[in-house]
């Protein structure tokens, strides 16, 4: 597995030099629903809690351009976007954390909102004005940022699968009374690993944002971009490693071509795509990857 | 010393005293078993003893430190484990890792990997699930989810073992092999707190048993006292 994904990474980076254009805007977009939802997995597809925050970490990410875009070098930023959404990670989590189940959803819900429509009141009052302009920065290094996130997301995410920290948080996962009473500190480890996975949805908004060149609290604080990441990893299947990244290369490349092939009915489209994968498809993209994997290699994996 | 101790613990539920005012201790080396009918506030107490539920009242000592009211993992890591009336696995974490947990977080130092697996191979002899290899929890019968849950306590190198109906749902040589287990946890220099209802185990097994009922201590002492108190037939048998 780690071979196959350093091919891929060597053909995502020669991409600029024999497909200019088009193609990079669309992989770069697809690079971040990736970040989106393999930093989500990180936290949520661990620990069972499910998050909704993603769109408040993302538009912090893309606020931190637009104010600070100006006047700092892009890597600056985008590594202050990162800081940025990482701490109110760690606020938000350190308040909510010992809330369980549905009320830590609604609660993260709810801040995508809270923090949308304060910023809203703010810029009204303060500036005058509802939105921003963003610095602008060419395509191919937007492109070459988002891949450099999308690497160390995947890291990331690979290195605490593997640690001690990996095993402690599935074991959050399926009973946080066991884990607590096993000697986990399950609150300061869920605390630290929210405010990780922000790190990475902070740092693709600061550099999403700059392709966008205008934002306003609507386009940075959009629900879509807390969804879209838990629709991308169930599509995926979150039993192996490679599921998120697969969902949501694949969901995201749906959706480019739907919405410029169908743009009215893109979203009915979208919907009844994955209302039919969910039905059938209940392990993801990777059920059917692992089963058609069984059916080449015989009965060798059965016992497993 | 006695290493656990309690002096008027007390937890209400609104308005329903679960534990109100009791003593409690253990002495280093001892096994005592904890008696009542359901819902005399045993699991309660459990609860409060290892830091599930923090008591209104009262103290709780462990070695002498106060723990009334610290958090689980800190109670753990002090040298108290424990483990549930239903029984609480990891169901699909695999056997061993389910019992590595403990070594690697259940103790105050830092533990490297290679460590830990060679305790966890030591431990999973202990209780007898060498066989199982590297099943997910939940595969196992309830006996042997048992067996890894006392593994995983003891992972995390207790001197004080909480026990909640480990003998519960067992057949006859589950029961016979459980008890057996309690003797050799005891000799390894582990004290033990163990509720149960079968009493033929906890008479058999315990040093000084302590009586519950309605959230109060009613009667404490060997189990030949126990057995013969007229307070606790009644309490058993209505009057």
């Amino acid at each position: 597995m780690p071979g196959l994904f350093l091919i891929v990474l060597l053909l995502l980076a020669a991409l600029p030099v024999y497909r200019p254009g088009y193609k990079v805007i669309l992989v770069s977009s697809i690079l971040m629903y990736v970040i989106l939802t393999v930093s989500w997995v990180i936290f949520s597809g661990t620990t069972g809690y499910l998050s909704l925050a993603p769109a408040a970490f993302f538009g912090v990410g893309m606020y931190t351009a637009a104010v600070l875009g100006m006047a700092l070098p892009l890597p600056v930023v985008v590594v202050l976007g990162g800081l940025a959404s990482s701490c109110l990670a760690f606020l938000v989590g350190a308040v909510t954390l010992r809330l369980r189940g549905i009320y830590f959803a609604i609660f993260t819900f709810g801040l995508v909102e809270f923090i949308k429509n304060l910023l809203l009141w703010w810029e009204i009052e303060r500036t005058g004005t509802r939105g921003r302009f963003v610095v602008l920065v060419d395509n191919n290094t937007i492109y070459y940022v988002m891949l450099a996130i999308l690497v160390m997301t995947v890291l990331t995410a690979y290195f605490i699968r593997r640690s001690r920290y990996g095993l402690a948080l599935q074991s959050i996962g399926e009973d946080e009374e066991a884990a607590v009473h096993a000697g986990i500190n399950v609150t300061a480890l869920k605390i630290v690993t929210f405010a990780i996975s922000a790190v990475f949805m902070g740092a693709a908004g600061a550099i999403w944002a700059t392709q966008l060149t205008y934002i306003d609290p609507y386009i940075a604080f959009n629900l879509n971009y807390s969804f879209m990441p838990v629709l991308m990893a169930i599509f995926g299947g979150i039993g192996q490693p490679y599921g998120p990244i697969l969902g949501a290369a694949v969901v995201a490349y749906l959706r480019e071509i739907l919405i410029t092939e169908f743009p009215y009915q893109y979203m009915l489209l979208l919907g009844i795509i994955l209302l039919v994968a969910i039905l059938f498809l209940p392990n993801g993209l990777v059920g059917l990857v692992e089963r058609a994997r069984r059916r080449a290699f015989g009965g060798q994996r059965a016992n497993t | 010393m006695p290493i656990l101790e309690g002096e008027g613990v007390t937890k209400h539920f609104g308005g329903l005293a679960a534990v109100s005012s009791v003593d409690f201790k253990v002495d280093e080396g001892e096994v005592v078993g904890l008696i009542g009918p359901n819902g005399a506030g045993k699991t309660t107490l459990f609860n409060l003893i290892s830091g599930a539920l923090a008591p209104q009242e009262g103290t709780i000592r462990l070695n002498g430190q106060d723990i009334t009211g610290s958090s689980p993992h800190k109670i753990c890591r002090m040298g108290l484990a424990r483990t549930f009336q239903s029984v609480k696995v990891f169901p699909n974490i695999p056997v061993p890792a389910n019992v590595m947990l403990g070594s690697l977080f259940g103790t105050p130092n830092r533990v490297s990997s290679a460590d830990a697996a060679g305790e966890t191979a030591e431990l999973l002899e202990f209780v007898g699930l060498t066989a199982v290899g590297a099943t997910p929890a939940k595969d196992l019968t309830l006996a042997n989810q048992k067996r890894v849950e006392v593994a995983r306590a003891l992972a995390t190198k207790p001197e004080l073992l909480l026990l909640d109906e480990l003998m519960a749902g067992l057949n006859h040589t589950e029961i016979a092999e459980a008890l057996e287990l309690v003797a050799r946890i005891r000799e390894r220099g582990i004290s033990i707190l163990m509720i149960e209802h079968i009493m033929k185990a906890i008479m058999s097994a315990c040093d000084r048993i302590m009586v519950l009922h309605h959230g109060e201590k009613i009667a404490e002492g060997t189990p030949q006292e126990i057995a013969a108190s007229k307070k606790v037939i009644e309490v058993y048998l209505g009057e």
